[in-house]
């Protein structure tokens, strides 16, 4: 049954035309019927609510914004929070994204696999663990690997981890037994094992040891190809997890700019606070809340008291809000991400051999650079150029100079004897002593190993040695005659300067050990005559030598090794057959002994090299990297602290840090080694040291004190102890390194070092730290520091990629520090101080106001001024100024480093700087609002007897303020260029041209004209224009008085600087003149040192 | 200052420093194109004026400072001291007072309350003299009450007449008829009439007081209009828009002064004076011009006067005080001590500045250039 005649209009919808079709009780309509189209009511449910759950939000925010003013604070709101995080984080974004694309080119470099027996290329992203994959030499592997074969017939391979753990020596690693003879890859295909190993660790030097393990990070040398099994990959590598997490740094001024916030936002709730309380106070009188000629509204007469006062204290804030300066975080984006290019663009920090120049990866950090306290720098390529040189022997006492090295000159100061003279035996024993004690093995063919090599040895022939030492001394005899060809069937080949060839059978070798200091072989001559020639440490030799010139030997070596050379001694014995029979003998029993071999073997080492004849010394160069010794000097200088953080052993680091000038010759050497602390408790070493200096630090001033600590001990000393006073040791710790100018940390693991860092970093005085190096195994004390600086150097790109500041030299970190850190705090620091007090300035007349306008929120300035006050009136030149300042030149920073201890800890941001900039401000804002209110007040100030009104008021505070704050730029500019010029009295300009057009119009969008003809009208008051000079002058008078005096009576040395170069600068021509004798004098001075050289 | 220049960079960027540099021309091939540019903006090496503020320096403007300040701050002062001004409190609250009666006056008491004060001007006013009305403790710059208008109302705009802007309220309606013009400002019009007499030998001579040219002229000829209309009728293009008058005045905006059409309107300029709201409590506004008229006499001569008083708006309520003042005028605006003082005590204090400075830079000048920087 349908009932057509219900076609139903709802009630005020006249215009429904359509029909419904309601089938009673639901039921479906016969078939047969019209199509049936399902229709759908609403169910029977009354909504008189305006919101659901859902909608709320929305709708209301929707309903909240069609008020005028509620939008206008949704835009401002939008466009102040939007528009810093927006420029905050597209420069934060954009960093990233270059450290995304160094990632993805890392992550796609080709790796080759085995796959099916063949080998096939893909990227090292897809790297999976138990996939075998091919190394060939001179490339790093791609992943931890367990090395299973290797090109080389007896399974080994040659590696060298220096970007690990900044050991630059050839490591010698075994394939495993099992599957070294698996050669190719359908040998490598057909294996099936497994391996069981242990979860991935950090600690790097513990499974250093298992022989079979290749690391991430380490380099192929001198090995055509290896195959090997990923065992840990991507993040689990050794590598990776040395890494620390990269968390955002923030720099010192960042620190103090959020607790100068802290205080503004305090002044201005305290503000908002008292004006609300006086408001009400004030209006606590009826005929002042509501005289007759003002009524409230309905509405507002209504509301209740809390909450029209709460509305009260928000409109305070939101007339006052402007004190908090928002532009001031926008500024300092700007200035940070456009000032870093000045860093990048530096031509003398740009390296020509590799053609790079300086990186900035994170711009926050600028101003840090200005600020470093201590410096802790990698040894090997950063300090060293990782790269060893023989420079002379000494024999008998006599010293000799390869021909390759100083064109055969003979240094004079040791009896010019030239080599023929001496006394051939010796001398000749010597050469062959050095020949053949060593471990070195030679590459043949030369193909591979590029140019640089084959250079160096000046021959066909590559040597290879697990010690770099090593390497350079056999290179380096070779320079004077004597070349090692071979070792064959155990005969090691020697051609003598006579181009004989002298064999030697090769019956011992008393391999190197870190204990013992030494090696020593023993061999059978032609002749037959059986020589044992030990090397090793001055310290290990001379107590075993009972011949030879041992005075005069030692005070040479004494006097390498504090030049920063590598030293080494000579020695022989000659053993008669029954003797050598009975070493034998010792030998065998101590190899074949079960228990304690190495015990026993060591002494049997000690039984045999004893009673030697002393030959020489020897002493090899690690080369430093240019000025790098230039650069510690100034830097310490400077006041800051340089540390040597290396994984290298501590004679190699001691002789590196004598040659960088970082220990001197009267250094006093303080030593908190593993060998002292097995002798001694810690406890009792660490108080003693400190006692020491305690005691002597009183009478001898001018001592300094290096100490040397080994990554054992720093693990014992960071150990939290059982009782838990772990701070104890730490504190007495810092408490010697304070006191000790110079500080060399050796052996030390990648996180160790970071630990120390982290140490110091969190000592009570907070320094701020800048950790330097090239490696992988400095990554994690770059990111731990303050200030991370990579060398892009031969090392891989690691350090680079995840420093903040990556620079191509060592010594481009003066510049860096000195000139750009120095800038670059002095800019950001006044840029922050200046924008407080522009804003205090700004907004301290309006509050003064308030109490001439009943507290009624009455802004000062008309809503344009306000807005572009900081937006376009002061804005630029603050930007530029904080871009372009150099308040001392470029020449001097570098030449005075002294300089930079002027801006230590935070100089120009200290309490005092900040409070004095903040009076500053207030006493301007008095001056402004109280100048213009006595000429306001009562009186005519036009000569048509016209008035003037509140916005006439307001503008020429305003314009005061303008120009007083420009020109206070103005005073603190020292460098002015014509760009400073420019800016500065071109947005002055551009204030006046601006007010000009603002009250020049009727503007038809506003609905408001107050501003109209308001500015002309001022500029054709004459005692406008002169109260505008006069309170201008008042205004900037204290802070031109207080620089006056202060460079007048207590200089700081940046201000003698300035007043001692504006001296010389004074007359051209007489600066001119003394530059060029400056120069001819360093010309001659190097000459000099030339020749002395 | 120190005007040096600094001529460290030539234009082909050779760098004259004498530390360092490496020199242009020797790039490597593969340096080349990564090689940053040689230009003294990007090695921050552009020539550049470096001026610093020393005791030398700072000295001469100290002391130019102060001879300039001091001779125009006497100036000011004696221009100052020159301007005759007379005021008087016509409020009332002392007993004594001739308006006291009107004291407590309500806006439309009928018939209006009258009051005359007779006062005696020692010397005479030589020049053209204005006549202000001052009110103190009236808060126009009540951030309430200076928003509380509609500018475009103001200028003529007919639909802002119709529909005046929400700041106005609760002054926008009376009745439901859109008030013009509206808000409290426009509402609180000061309507005291004040007459001049002079009193010469018992008779009273008025003295004529022109109402025109004490407005700002782009107020009058250009923010002020009145509305448009098919006529130039006022009266009948503001019924035609069906307004009303504000509440407390007695009649409305385009019978302001019906006598002259230019002056009538929104363009009265008594009106466009009061709109534009003062700055502080205290201030006082230009009411009349009295112009002098025969050169060789003064515009006001010494002697009594009387000034009659029609007392409309009532202060007493807000402990308001008002005012009639009478002042000359110099190029340099009204009676202000303030500002020759300032410039006097300024420019001392700069000459005060100058001489220290002057002893401190020979005590200690030479010990500063002197000394070396210590390394």
């Amino acid at each position: 049954w349908s009932i057509a005649g219900c076609s139903s209009t709802p009630d005020g919808e006249e215009n429904w035309v359509d029909n419904r079709t309601i089938y009673v009780g639901h039921r479906e309509p016969p078939s047969g019927t019209e199509a049936y189209i399902p229709q759908r009511y609403p169910d029977n449910r009354i909504v008189s609510s305006k919101y659901t759950f859902w909608n709320f939000v929305p709708k209301n925010l929707f309903e909240q914004f069609r008020r005028i003013a509620n939008f206008y604070f949704l835009i401002i709101f939008l466009v102040q929070v939007v528009f810093v995080v927006t420029i905050t984080s597209a420069r934060s974004g954009y960093e990233d994204w270059l450290r995304h694309k160094a990632d993805n080119a890392m992550n796609q470099c080709p790796v080759h696999f085995i796959q099916h027996g063949k080998l096939v290329r893909k990227q090292s992203r897809k790297l999976r663990v138990g996939d075998i994959v091919m190394v060939k030499e001179d490339e790093t592997f791609p992943c931890d690997l367990i090395f299973l074969s290797s090109s080389r017939a007896d399974g080994t391979c040659f590696v060298t981890t220096a970007s690990l753990d900044g050991e630059s020596s050839h490591k010698t690693y075994y394939a495993v037994q099992d599957t070294k003879s698996f050669h190719n890859e359908e040998d490598i295909d057909a294996l099936h094992a497994t391996i069981e190993c242990e979860q991935p660790q950090p600690d790097l030097y513990k499974p250093l040891g298992s022989e079979n393990l290749l690391l991430r990070g380490a380099t192929l040398k001198n090995t055509e190809r290896i195959f090997g099994v990923a065992i840990y990959t991507g993040m689990e590598t050794k590598m990776a997890l040395n890494y620390q997490s990269k968390s955002q740094k923030r720099s010192a001024v960042e620190k103090s700019m959020n607790v100068f916030l802290i205080v503004y936002l305090c002044i201005l709730i305290s503000k908002a606070l008292i004006n609300t309380i006086l408001k009400y106070l004030w209006q606590s009188n009826p005929f002042r809340d509501e005289p007759w000629y003002n009524q409230k509204t309905e509405p507002e007469r209504k509301r209740n008291l809390i909450l029209r006062a709460f509305t009260d204290f928000l409109a305070f804030m939101v007339l006052f809000n402007y004190i908090i300066p928002v532009s001031m975080y926008v500024t300092v984006e700007m200035q940070k991400f456009l000032g870093s290019y000045f860093l990048t663009w530096d031509e003398e920090m740009f390296d020509e051999d590799t053609g790079e120049g300086p990186l900035v990866n994170t711009s926050d950090l600028n101003e840090e650079l200005g600020q470093v306290e201590y410096i802790f720098t990698d040894k090997t390529g950063t300090l060293t150029e990782n790269n060893m040189k023989f420079r002379e022997c000494c024999i008998e006492g006599h010293v000799y100079i390869p021909h390759a090295i100083c064109n055969g000159q003979i240094l004079t100061d040791c009896s010019g004897i030239d080599m023929i003279d001496s006394s051939p035996g010796g001398k000749e024993l010597f050469f062959r002593a050095l020949c053949l004690c060593h471990t070195v093995q030679v590459k043949e063919d030369d193909s591979i190993d590029g140019l640089k090599k084959s250079q160096l040895s000046g021959g066909s022939c590559v040597y290879i040695s697990s010690s770099p030492d090593e390497v350079a001394l056999v290179e380096g005899i070779q320079g004077l005659g004597y070349t090692y060809l071979r070792l064959k069937d155990n005969y090691m080949e020697i051609l003598n300067p006579k181009t004989d060839i002298e064999r030697f059978e090769l019956l011992e070798i008393l391999s190197f050990d870190s204990v013992r200091r030494r090696m020593s072989v023993i061999v059978r001559s032609v002749t037959g005559d059986i020589f044992l020639f030990c090397k090793g440490a001055d310290s290990s030799i001379f107590p075993r030598v009972t011949e030879g010139k041992i005075d005069q030997i030692r005070s040479r070596v004494e006097r390498n090794a504090v030049e920063g050379l590598r030293t080494l001694c000579v020695a022989y014995k000659k053993f008669t057959c029954k003797e050598y029979e009975s070493v034998c003998r010792l030998l065998e029993n101590a190899k074949l002994s079960l228990q304690d071999r190495e015990k026993k073997l060591a002494e049997a080492y000690e039984q045999i090299e004893r009673d030697l004849i002393l030959l020489g010394a020897t002493a090899v160069e690690d080369q430093l990297q240019e000025k790098a010794a230039d650069t510690i000097e100034a830097l310490q200088k400077a006041g800051i602290k340089v540390w040597v953080l290396t994984g290298d052993k501590m004679e190699t680091a001691a002789a590196t840090c004598y040659a960088c000038k970082l220990f001197r010759r009267n250094t006093q050497l303080l030593e908190l080694t593993t060998k002292k602390i097995e002798e001694q408790s810690l406890h009792d070493v660490l108080f003693d040291l400190n006692f020491f200096l305690s005691y002597f630090q009183g009478r001898i001033n001018m001592q300094d004190y290096g100490l040397i600590i080994d990554g054992a001990a720093l693990s014992l000393i960071m150990k939290p102890r059982e009782d838990g006073s772990s701070g104890n040791y730490r504190e007495r710790f810092l408490e010697i390194c304070r006191n000790c100018t110079a500080v060399l940390c050796c052996r030390m693991a990648p996180l160790q070092k970071a630990q120390i860092v982290k140490l110091i970093k969190l000592s009570k005085e907070h320094p701020i730290t800048l950790a330097i190096g090239d490696g992988a195994n400095d990554v994690s004390m770059i990111l731990e520091a303050h200030v991370g600086i990579g060398i892009t150097g031969k090392e891989g790109r690691q350090a680079a990629r995840n420093s903040d500041y990556a620079i191509p030299k060592f010594k481009h970190l003066k510049k860096m520090l000195l000139v750009h850190g120095h800038f670059y705090y002095v800019r950001i620091s006044e840029l922050v101080q200046y924008f407080f007090y522009k804003n205090v300035c700004f907004i301290f007349p309006q509050f003064l106001y308030q109490f001439f306008c009943g507290f009624s929120q009455q802004p000062l300035y008309d809503t344009a001024y306000l807005t572009l006050y900081n937006i376009s009136f002061t804005s630029l030149p603050i930007l530029l100024y904080s871009l372009m300042e150099q308040h001392v030149s470029t020449d001097m920073l570098r030449r005075e480093p002294s300089l930079y201890r002027d801006i230590a800890k935070n100089a120009l941001l200290r309490w005092r700087v900040f409070i004095y900039w903040t009076f500053l401000g207030v006493f301007d804002a008095v001056v402004f609002f109280f100048g213009a209110y006595f000429l306001f007040d009562n009186t005519v100030v036009t000569s048509n007897g016209q008035m003037f009104g509140n916005w006439t008021f307001g503008t020429l505070v305003f314009t005061v303020l303008v120009f007083t704050v420009t020109l206070k730029l103005a005073l603190d500019t020292h460098y002015w260029t014509w760009i400073n010029h420019f800016v500065i009295w071109g947005s002055l300009l551009f204030y006046i041209i601006f007010s000009l057009l603002w009250g020049g119009i009727v503007w038809p969008f506003l609905n408001y004209q107050r501003m109209y003809y308001v500015f002309m009208q001022m500029l054709s008051s004459g005692p406008a224009w002169l109260g505008i000079i006069l309170l201008i002058t008042v205004s900037l008078l204290p802070d031109v008085l207080k620089k006056v005096l202060c460079r007048q009576l207590c200089p700081t040395a940046t201000e003698r600087t300035q007043v001692k170069l504006s001296f010389t600068r004074l007359s051209d021509k007489y600066y001119e003149s003394e530059k060029l004798l400056y120069s001819v004098s360093t010309d001659e001075w190097g000459a000099n040192l030339r020749l002395l050289g | 200052m120190a005007v040096n220049y600094n001529a460290k960079e030539e234009a082909d960027g050779h760098p004259s420093g004498g530390v360092g540099a490496a020199g242009g021309g020797a790039a490597g091939g593969v340096g080349k194109s990564r090689k940053p540019d040689n230009t003294a903006f990007k090695q921050q090496r552009l020539p550049a004026w470096q001026p610093i503020l020393t005791a030398g320096t700072v000295l001469p403007a100290f002391f130019i400072i102060g001879l300039i300040f001091i001779p125009i701050g006497i100036g000011i002062f004696v221009t100052s001291n020159n301007i005759r001004e007379y005021e008087i409190d016509y409020t009332g609250t002392d007993s004594s007072s001739p308006c006291n009666k009107c004291l407590n006056v309500s806006w439309n008491s009928t018939p209006p309350c009258t009051c005359t004060i007779n006062f005696t001007l020692d010397r005479p006013f030589e020049t053209n003299v204005f006549m202000y009305y001052g009110l103190s403790n009236f808060y126009q710059n009540h951030r309430r009450y200076v928003k509380s208008r509609d500018d475009s109302q103001l200028n003529g705009d007919n639909s802002s007449l119709i529909n005046p802007s929400k700041e106005c309220e609760p002054y926008r309606t009376s009745d439901n008829k859109p008030i013009a013009p509206c808000g409290a400002i426009a509402n609180s019009m000061f309507n005291d009439t004040l007459e001049l007499f002079r009193i010469d030998n018992d008779t009273r001579i008025s003295i004529p007081l022109n109402k025109k040219g004490i407005a700002w002229w782009t107020d009058k000829n250009v923010k002020f209009r009145n509305p448009s209309g098919h006529t130039n009728n006022l009266t009948a293009i503001f019924q035609a828009l069906d307004t009303t008058k504000p509440v407390n005045w007695p009649q409305p905006v385009y019978m302001l002064d019906t006598l002259e059409p230019d002056n009538n309107g929104f363009i009265n300029e008594d009106f466009i004076v009061w709109m534009r709201t003062a700055a502080l409590p205290t201030f006082r506004k230009l009411y009349r011009l009295i112009e002098k008229r025969d050169s060789l006499q003064p515009t006001l001569q010494a002697g009594t006067y009387s000034l009659d008083i029609t007392y409309n708006y009532p202060v007493h309520s807000f402990d308001g005080r008002k005012r009639m003042i009478l002042s000359t005028i110099s190029w340099m605006g009204g009676k202000n001590p303030f500002l020759g003082i300032a410039y006097i005590t300024v420019g001392s204090i700069c000459f005060f500045l100058g001489v220290v400075l002057l002893v401190i830079h020979h005590k200690y000048g030479n010990r500063n250039t002197s000394a070396d920087i210590p390394n």
